[in-house]
């Protein structure tokens, strides 16, 4: 017959990956001290249930591996075994060896079969080879085979195993299939009718099989009802070939009971003797070579709450009750419509942008997804760095949309762990300095306009301005005499190549992290920035947009050509005074904002366009911010405010400087995107290079 | 049925099995090129695009195609021939061209589409260097189908070269 | 046709289950816990109960112990899915009143086999 188990295998994966994380966060609550024994279960229950499905649909390796972990985890839960610190250390190493195996099942590629069978060894030894005597017991039950011509069976079932929902016509049945049988029912045990009761088997049966058959599997007939009845299995020799006849005492009536038993149509019923077969294995082969076809784990699937698909069920039938009703207008249009029509669109545009909404909310996740690596990683290397350190985490609820969860991730990772490794000071320091031993790390995200906010504070010892300021002269990133304000300075570290860690650990500070992280976290249309009190610790603060496909835009015009800048790059936008404006080095043009000096940057100088006058005063000034700096825009004029569907240019094109996409504005014509940050790198190397002309 | 609505209608129902040796052919500068006609997604007039900045200038700007970005190149400036006024037989061929494996849709401005034909591939003979006009890289070859020639184009090699290539 | 229930805090495992019987011909619900399994069986008929011992809310064992105190299930055939480790929990499980065991891991067709024996 053969089902194919395959199609189960998702569903078991996804299962197992949710019982990995639970079995996770349970042994780290235990860490902390939880002793609730349900706790305990929830994490055996988790491990079993991936052991019976492993071994079930075939995954041979990861059976074995959980076998012993459910048999620690069984002492654990019974008591037999305290779990200290070394046993929760080594579950959760076990945890992360069932994820890669499960993960190389499923993206079909390879796992580091070293560290698993590393892991399985301490597993085995913490268990101090109790398995052993397990596996010799359950050898030392092969039956002996004795050959014979046949057996003789008695079979006398206790008053109450038919309670139990073991039917002895089933059991002669299944007797029956397995070689030719003769039956003898022996009554003598029968009560009165009147004390008869239903419930109880006064019966019992001298059977005789003939032909060769294994006495193991007349034992398996009788398997679940070994200690319900009395048995005996004997050999027949052929001497006592002739069935002994018993006799029946009680009342001479006919025997009733022994009628209805040889009316009883017993087919034959040619069933599997084996009933011990092997699991058979349907299992993909693997590839054997090093790099296989890796699934995509970047997800084509996500789940959405029915509500979320009601709402935009209903979205769309207002929709098309508002399209429905201005084609009807539009059918003999005349001017005395005119409201109508106004009421109309007005309507649709309503009804849009209520669906626009619904369905960019369908694409979102809660943050908790992203946070939840945080408090084993947290966990992990606070142990591996000596120090104490707790983690706590607000605002997991906060949703934002997939892609850009699934992006952030390891900026985040990278960002706490440099938190943790040079944030947040060692207990010995930490006591020294008069706080508590214990460090916090607070993870927190919240809504804001439409950005989300993601704060990483840390009550450490804060950013060094001294040893920033020294290393960024040092790598020619600023000169010696240049004044910084305290922000421009710990945004140093952001730079490439910089890093003032004394020893690169191999937990961050290679200087190759912080630039990637704000790189990719540009990427994303986000700004990345720090803040820092030396002594009390840091907060980094990540603005992300909530989605990657649609963004609010301001139009400006420069010459002919119309751009966008993102209105959450805008500072404000003002016609700049000439006494504001100053020349550096001939240039290069500054503009006084207060007490700030913007450098100004020419749009139509970068884009080599021709614009209506070169005169800053004669057009506007639009200041934006990015990379942590700040610039002024010039553009001959502001157009209006309008949300726009961000389409990509490299699809068909590639990538511009300065450009981060394109849209198609309401006469359908196209538009850019201004890329401020890249337009800032853009500036600041046409600076350099001003710069560099002039020296 | 003239030249252009002819091609529309082929490439909106195919051709069959012949289509493999088919060509759609277009004038630049008083010479007739040809490209493979099952890469060509449509044929439009010619509509004002918006200029891409920093581009080079064969790189007319983008269109937008039923909401899709399309760069638009102009033939004749990429060639390095010279400039034409677009007129009423202006066109633009949109082309599906292939990048290693992916595929991306370009647009490039002739100054009429001429007619299909179908050339059989023994028909067309390796090219002779043009000078530095034309790269004999982007040419597929020569035929000859009546008394014209046929400078057949390959437009992967074409449209993927230079700046316009994604890795630069 | 015969119902079945089928008892399993794991989804992949009553899909199997499910699946195999129902292929076979069979009528099956499921439930994800003993607490289910119960109210199931409480609010239906059927002839024949597979149960996994492991479960939260209420395992196995608790399962067969509250259904045969109910009169309707007082002699259905009532399965427990264990693993070869626990030769205590069989033990349990008759003392429970269960009818008998199926041995994790198993096959469909160990599966139907065993079943096809208990109610044909």
């Amino acid at each position: 017959m053969g089902i194919d188990l395959s199609q189960f295998h998702e569903t078991f994966l996804e299962e197992s990956f949710e019982g990995l994380d639970v079995m996770e966060t349970s042994l780290l609550a235990m860490d902390e001290g939880d002793e609730d024994a349900e706790t305990v279960n929830t994490i055996f229950r988790s491990a079993h249930s991936i052991k019976g499905g492993s071994a079930t649909f075939g995954f041979e390796n990861v059976a074995g591996f959980t076998h012993v972990l459910e048999t620690l985890l069984d002492q654990v839960r019974s008591d037999e075994r305290e779990a200290d610190q070394i046993i929760i250390n080594t579950l959760l190493e076990s945890v992360d060896c069932v994820r890669e195996m499960l993960t190389a099942e499923r993206d079909k590629t390879d796992y580091d079969e070293v560290h698993v069978k590393d892991v399985q060894s301490r597993l085995e030894k913490i268990l101090g080879n109790d398995d052993s005597a397990e596996q010799q017991e359950a050898g030392a039950n092969n039956a002996e085979e004795i050959q014979t011509s046949g057996w003789i069976i008695t079979f006398k079932p206790h008053l109450n195993m038919i309670q139990t929902g073991n039917d002895p016509v089933r059991i002669l049945r299944e007797l029956e299939s397995l070689g030719s049988m003769q039956v003898k029912s022996d009554l003598r045990n029968l009560p009165e009718l009147v004390e008869m009761s239903a419930e109880d088997c006064y019966m019992s049966w001298t059977i005789t099989m003939g032909g060769d058959i294994d006495k193991k599997q007349i034992e398996e007939v009788f398997d679940w009802v070994m200690d319900d009845c009395e048995l005996d299995i004997s050999p027949l020799s052929h001497a006592e070939e002739n069935t002994t006849e018993v006799s029946v005492s009680g009342n001479n009536q006919d025997d009733p009971v022994a009628e209805i038993l040889q009316k009883t149509e017993i087919k034959q019923e040619v069933s599997a003797s084996q009933t011990k077969t092997e699991v058979s294995a349907e299992r993909a082969t693997k590839p054997a070579a090093k790099k296989a076809a890796k699934a995509s784990t970047e997800a084509s699937s996500i789940r959405v709450g029915i509500d979320k698909i009601d709402e935009l069920i209903n979205m769309v039938g207002e929709l098309v009750i508002t399209q429905s009703m201005l084609g009807q207008l539009g059918e003999n249009f005349d001017m005395s419509k005119l409201d109508s029509l106004r009421d109309g669109l007005a309507q649709l545009e309503s009804h849009t942008r209520e669906l626009q909404e619904s369905v960019m909310r369908v694409r979102m996740l809660p943050i908790s997804f992203a946070f939840n690596r945080f408090p084993r990683l947290v966990h992990d290397l606070s142990s591996k760095l000596g120090k104490k350190i707790r983690l706590e985490l607000s605002g997991e609820s906060t949703e934002l949309d997939k892609t850009v969860m699934e992006k952030i991730g390891d900026p985040l990772v990278h960002l706490v762990r440099n938190s943790l490794d040079h944030g947040i000071e060692s207990p010995e320091v930490r006591r020294a300095a008069g706080k508590s031993e214990e460090g916090v790390i607070h993870l927190n995200a919240y809504h804001k306009g439409g950005t989300i906010i993601i704060e990483i504070n840390d009550d450490g010892a804060g950013l060094d301005k001294e040893r920033i300021r020294n290393k960024a002269i040092e790598n020619g990133l600023i000169s010696e005499d240049e004044q910084l304000p305290d922000e421009k300075i710990y945004d140093l570290i952001f730079q490439p190549g910089f890093s003032t860690a004394e020893v690169v650990s191999d937990v961050s500070g290679r200087g190759v992290g912080m630039d990637v992280v704000r790189r990719n976290i540009r990427d994303l249309g986000g700004t990345v920035e720090i803040m820092s009190t030396p002594g009390e610790g840091s907060t980094i603060t990540i603005r992300l947009p909530l989605t990657l496909a649609i963004m609010d835009g301001q139009l400006v015009r420069v010459g002919k050509e119309t751009y966008i800048i993102p209105i959450v790059s805008i500072i404000e936008s003002l016609q700049a005074q000439k006494e504001n404006i100053n020349t550096i080095v001939d240039q290069a043009e500054v503009y006084k904002l207060r007490d700030e000096y913007i450098s100004i940057v020419k749009l139509y100088e970068i884009f080599g366009l021709v614009p209506d006058s070169q005169n800053i005063t004669d057009g506007l000034l639009v200041m934006v911010e990015g990379e942590g700096s700040k610039m002024g825009l010039y553009v001959d004029e502001l157009l209006g405010q309008q949300q726009v569907v961000i389409k990509s240019l490299e699809t068909n094109y590639r990538r511009i400087n300065g450009v981060s996409g394109a849209t198609i504005l309401g006469d359908g014509t196209v538009a850019m995107i201004l890329d401020v940050p890249g337009l800032v790198i853009m500036s600041r190397a046409r600076k350099n290079r001003e710069v560099g002309k002039v020296a | 049925m003239n030249a252009v609505q002819q091609t529309e209608l082929q490439v909106e129902y195919g051709t069959g099995a012949d289509a493999e040796n088919q060509y759609l052919t277009f004038i630049l500068s008083n010479e007739e090129y040809g490209v493979d006609i099952l890469r060509v997604q449509e044929i439009r007039g010619w509509e004002s695009v918006t200029s891409v900045p920093n581009a080079p200038d064969y790189l007319k700007g983008v269109l937008n195609i039923r909401g899709t970005i399309v760069p638009i190149i102009d033939l004749r400036m990429r060639f390095d021939m010279e400039i034409n006024e677009y007129g009423p037989t202006t066109v633009v061929i949109v082309l599906r061209v292939m990048d290693e494996d992916r595929e991306r849709v370009m647009g490039i401005v002739v100054d009429a589409v001429s007619d299909t034909y179908e050339v059989p591939a023994e028909n067309i003979k390796p090219a002779p260097d043009f000078g530095d006009k034309i790269d004999v890289e982007f040419v597929k070859g020569l035929a000859h189908v009546g008394e014209s020639m046929l400078i057949l184009l390959d437009i992967d090699k074409l449209l993927n070269s230079g700046e316009l290539n994604m890795a630069v | 046709m015969a119902t079945i229930l089928t008892v399993d805090d794991s989804t992949s495992m009553r899909q199997m289950v499910s699946f195999t019987l129902k292929q076979a011909g069979y009528d099956v619900t499921e439930a994800a816990d003993g607490v289910e399994g119960l109210q199931k069986a409480q609010s239906g008929r059927f002839n024949l109960v597979i149960t996994d011992v492991n479960m939260p809310r209420m395992d196995g064992i608790s399962l067969v112990k509250e259904l045969r105190g109910l009169s309707a299930y007082k002699f259905t055939p009532i399965l427990l899915l264990t693993t070869e480790s626990g030769s205590d929990k069989k033990q349990e499980g008759k003392a429970a009143g269960a009818t008998g065991w199926l041995v994790k891991p198993f096959n469909p067709d160990q599966l139907l086999t065993t079943i096809k024996k208990v109610i044909g």
